[in-house]
């Protein structure tokens, strides 16, 4: 069994799976359940300024959308911060702390934008003894529209001005949390790091609206006829939170600032991809909201076993992904593959047929009684046949040698790197110097 | 209850409703969406192709995934105005989901046929008809028989605008589906609910206990009708040959299974203690499992052939079998014993001799209170004119026979696999033909 124990920013977990800030984090109970079931540990659900407890909608608080069997493919949620009352909550984190002391357990806060609001809730959080704190600047809906959660992780400048503050009154690790609502992340990850972050988190929810009612028009979830966006999670986000986790760690400005990875984390498989490109540990919210919390039990078994597989220690794994991460202008256009179908696994469906003739390059050709052929001179190798076809490894991707002709360029394959900065067709190429 | 001979109210009241209920009850909506999901949407789907109504299917199964069962049967009916019977008799296996691509990839088809039920019974239930009719030609069209092939030629004709009287020999409508078909595959009146509702399209009227050659001559409907459709099926059957063929409990399947479908009180229906059917089609499937289903202690199936040559599918053999019939093959009937009533049928096993199939001298006997004939059924009382050919009606491909003006589909013609959906097909193309010539 690979040793799974987590060291993030000095913070300890006998594993890299936290249960993000959310509703599975509200209070004791859940997160007493969650770490007996082995859950390394938790970002508490955010907590407000001292003062009236925050107001919940009465009703559906969660939208879906679902595959045909019903699976949870993503979730909606306009649920606010919490809705306790902070001293219930900070009594009950301390309690929790002191009880499973080898847990990780961070506290996520949302104050307003004033310096004295978050030192305020900064020593209340101190006294917990909790580990470290997570500052939500990512909750879309809401909040923000009182100028706290993504209206602050929207603005770089309101991001580094609250970090400093952070770091300037508490001792704890600061780990910033981004919203995934803006045009490049990049920038709020370099606020954060200007600001003295300890790390950043990502990704939170995605604004959105999971569907519209098409009999009162209303969108979901519905709250007497009307919807407001939600903050959009789960298995559909994954490919979003993957790529901003990767620009963040490849960006010069940014590496080396430990992340923590979050967005649609539902196997073992995705906590490992997001640790290949470079996350230090992994938030788990959706599938443990859609499954309960016993899928710890195949997410840590699973991923002691793929590192036991490859020879290699979490630490080893986290980031390694990162150098293959990389513009489009340096892929290597010598790099040259085809189709392959396999006669044997094809059952004819003809959708790589559909795909290719209908909609892309007319290099899959049709017989009478459907063998379905490539056509090398047409074929540009984009892929999508094999995306579309529903036998896994029918259709392959198979790599000319260098020396074969490319028979729809008519040009002999090389065996040299070409990438774009180099083309002739370029007019900025550096190569031909 | 082990009474011998052939005896009424063998089982227990509850076990006759288990027995003769839905084989393939619907589908819930989230078993369609689960079933629909598994459709590939093929390019050039197979299942078309190897549908004879040429349904398009992976365009129906889309649009129940897209939540729309009544647009999905909209489909269905635009091809195949008897898609809901279809969709409960049709031997899939053999055809839409023998084709499916997943039954090639992994022995498991879309179930097809439960997701066209699915589809149609929605919009069959919603009330009311999908179809209007076109402005009145002020052609007449006769057509003989309310079985498959005439009911879709008459809702093709009066969909046309042309008024239709169907002439049918029966008390009821709906040929074999009313009287021919397992009851446990079409329960619940479905037959008659269909019809009714197939007539709801207008401009059809229907005349019954009007047999073609006893009630009415095709010269006659000639003389009245613009155009005439011939589809009154198969009403003759086939002898044994054999001594003792005329014994008290020898029968002929087809009575036994329209009896059965007519029959208020199953529990009321006689049957064998030992019961022996001869023959290898549906036919012969639905009587020996029926049989058994009524209580009967044993059924065997005996077939002269071997059961590669069966016209019964695979699906229906291992369907019978799994009710316990017994299916020997090879052994064809020589002598039918007993005192009067049947008590034995003797068989020999067959052999390929000079002249083809014959029997060897290897003989073994059967039990038997009660033997069912079913080894085919002929046409009988054909008007004279009409040019045969296999001893059915001979029809071009649009269904037109030698006779002007003159169509046939179905069962009495032959072209196709004597099943529901070909006769279905055969109607609906004549009627299209006929309109064609009306009009042209």
């Amino acid at each position: 069994m690979a040793d799974l124990r987590s060291d993030f920013l000095g913070i300890k977990s006998p594993n890299p799976f936290w249960l993000a800030s959310a509703p599975p984090t509200d209070k004791e109970y859940n997160v007493v359940r969650a770490f007996k079931a082995g859950w390394g540990g938790v970002v508490w659900k955010t907590l407000g300024a001292e003062g009236p407890p925050i107001v919940n909608v009465n009703g559906p608080r969660y939208g879906a959308v679902w595959g045909a069997d019903r699976r949870l493919l993503g979730l909606n949620n306009i649920e606010l911060i919490t809705d306790r009352p902070l001293e219930v909550n900070l009594r009950e984190i301390k309690q929790v702390k002191r009880d499973w002391p080898d847990r990780a357990m961070v506290v996520s806060l949302m104050v307003p934008c004033d310096e004295e609001s978050w030192k305020a809730i900064l020593a209340r959080v101190e006294e917990t003894e909790a580990d470290g704190v997570e500052l939500n600047f990512g909750c879309p809906h809401g909040m923000s529209e009182r100028g706290m959660g993504s209206a602050v992780g929207q603005v770089p400048e309101y991001i580094e001005m609250v970090t400093r503050w952070v770091k300037q009154h508490s001792r704890m690790p600061c780990i910033v949390k981004l919203t995934p609502n803006i045009t490049d992340i990049r920038k709020p990850a370099e606020a954060a790091k200007r600001g003295g972050a300890d790390a950043v988190s990502l990704i939170n929810t995605i604004s959105s609206i999971t569907s519209v009612d098409l009999d009162n028009f209303s969108p979901e979830p519905s709250i007497d006829g009307k919807g407001a966006h939600g903050g959009y999670c789960g298995p559909a986000v994954k490919p979003i939170a993957l790529n901003m986790v990767a620009e963040i760690a490849r960006d010069p400005a940014t590496a080396g600032l430990p992340i923590s990875g979050i967005g649609g984390v539902t196997t073992w498989r995705d906590a490992a991809e997001f640790l290949a490109l470079g996350a230090g540990n992994v938030q788990v919210c959706t599938a443990a909201m859609t499954y309960g919390f016993g899928i710890i039990k195949e997410l840590t078994a699973g991923l002691s076993l793929y590192l036991d597989q490859k020879g290699m220690t979490l630490s080893e794994l986290s980031g390694r992904a990162v150098p293959n991460v990389t513009d489009w202008q340096y892929l290597n256009l010598n790099y040259v593959t085809k189709a392959r179908i396999d006669q044997d696994l094809c059952i004819k469906c003809g959708r790589c047929y559909a795909a290719c003739e209908d909609t892309s390059h007319q290099a899959i050709s049709m017989s009478p009684d459907r063998v379905f052929d490539v056509i090398d001179e047409e074929c540009v190798a984009c892929n999508l046949c094999v995306n579309v076809c529903p036998v896994e490894n029918c259709i392959t991707m198979e790599r000319l040698p260098a020396g074969a002709v490319d028979l729809r360029t008519g040009q002999e394959v090389r065996d040299d790197h070409g990438d774009w900065t180099m083309h002739p067709n370029n007019p900025m190429a550096r190569a031909a110097e | 209850m082990m009474t011998p001979g052939i005896a009424p109210g063998r089982l227990s009241a509850d076990a006759y409703a288990r027995n003769f209920n839905d084989l393939y009850p619907d589908f819930d909506p989230h078993e369609a969406m689960v079933a629909a999901d598994r459709c590939y949407f093929c390019h050039d789907a197979p299942c078309i192709t190897a549908c004879p109504t040429e349904i398009d299917i992976p365009l129906f199964i889309r649009q129940i995934q897209a939540g729309q069962p009544e647009a999905a049967a909209k489909t269905i009916f635009d091809q195949n105005i008897l898609g809901g019977m279809c969709a409960r008799v049709c031997p899939t296996e053999t055809l839409c989901e023998g084709a499916c691509v997943r039954e090639a990839a992994e022995g498991q088809p879309v179930e097809i046929g439960r997701l066209q039920r699915y589809a149609t019974d929605r919009l069959m239930a919603q009330g009311g008809h999908p179809y209007a009719r076109a402005e009145p030609s002020g052609k007449r069209v006769a057509v003989v028989g309310a079985g498959p092939a005439g009911l879709a030629c008459a809702h093709g004709l009066a969909r046309r605008g042309h008024d239709v009287v169907i002439f049918e020999a029966r008390e009821k409508p709906g040929g074999l589906n009313e009287y021919g078909i397992a009851a446990y595959k079409t329960p619940h009146d479905f037959a008659q609910s269909e019809v009714d509702w197939i007539m709801e399209i207008g401009g059809i009227s229907l005349r019954q206990g009007m047999a073609l050659g006893r009630d009415i001559t095709l010269e006659g409907l000639r003389a009245e009708f613009d155009a005439v459709f011939l589809g009154m099926g198969l009403g003759g059957v086939n002898a044994l040959g054999v001594s003792g063929d005329d014994r008290d409990g020898v029968r002929d399947a087809v009575d036994f299974i329209a009896e059965l479908r007519q029959t208020d009180d199953l529990s009321a229906l006689p049957v064998g203690r030992h019961v022996v059917v001869i023959g290898g089609g549906m036919t012969a499937v639905d009587a020996a499992v029926q049989s058994k289903l009524l209580g009967a202690e044993h059924v065997t199936m005996v077939y002269r052939r071997g059961r590669e040559r069966m016209s019964a599918s695979d699906h229906e053999l291992d369907h019978a079998a799994t009710a316990g019939v017994k299916i020997i093959t090879d052994a064809m009937p020589v002598a039918v014993h007993g005192n009067g009533a049947l008590r034995e049928v003797e068989f020999a096993y067959t052999r390929q001799g000079a002249n083809g199939l014959e029997a060897s001298d290897e003989r073994f006997r059967l039990p038997a209170d009660q033997l069912f004939r079913a080894i085919g059924q002929t046409l009988e009382a054909t008007p004279e004119g009409l040019a045969l050919e296999g001893g059915k009606i001979a029809v071009d491909g649009a269904g037109k026979t030698s006779v002007p003006m003159v169509w046939a589909g179905g069962d009495c013609t032959g072209g196709g696999e004597d099943l529901t959906v070909t006769a279905v097909a055969q109607g609906r193309d004549a009627a299209a033909d006929i309109h064609a010539r009306l009009m042209g």
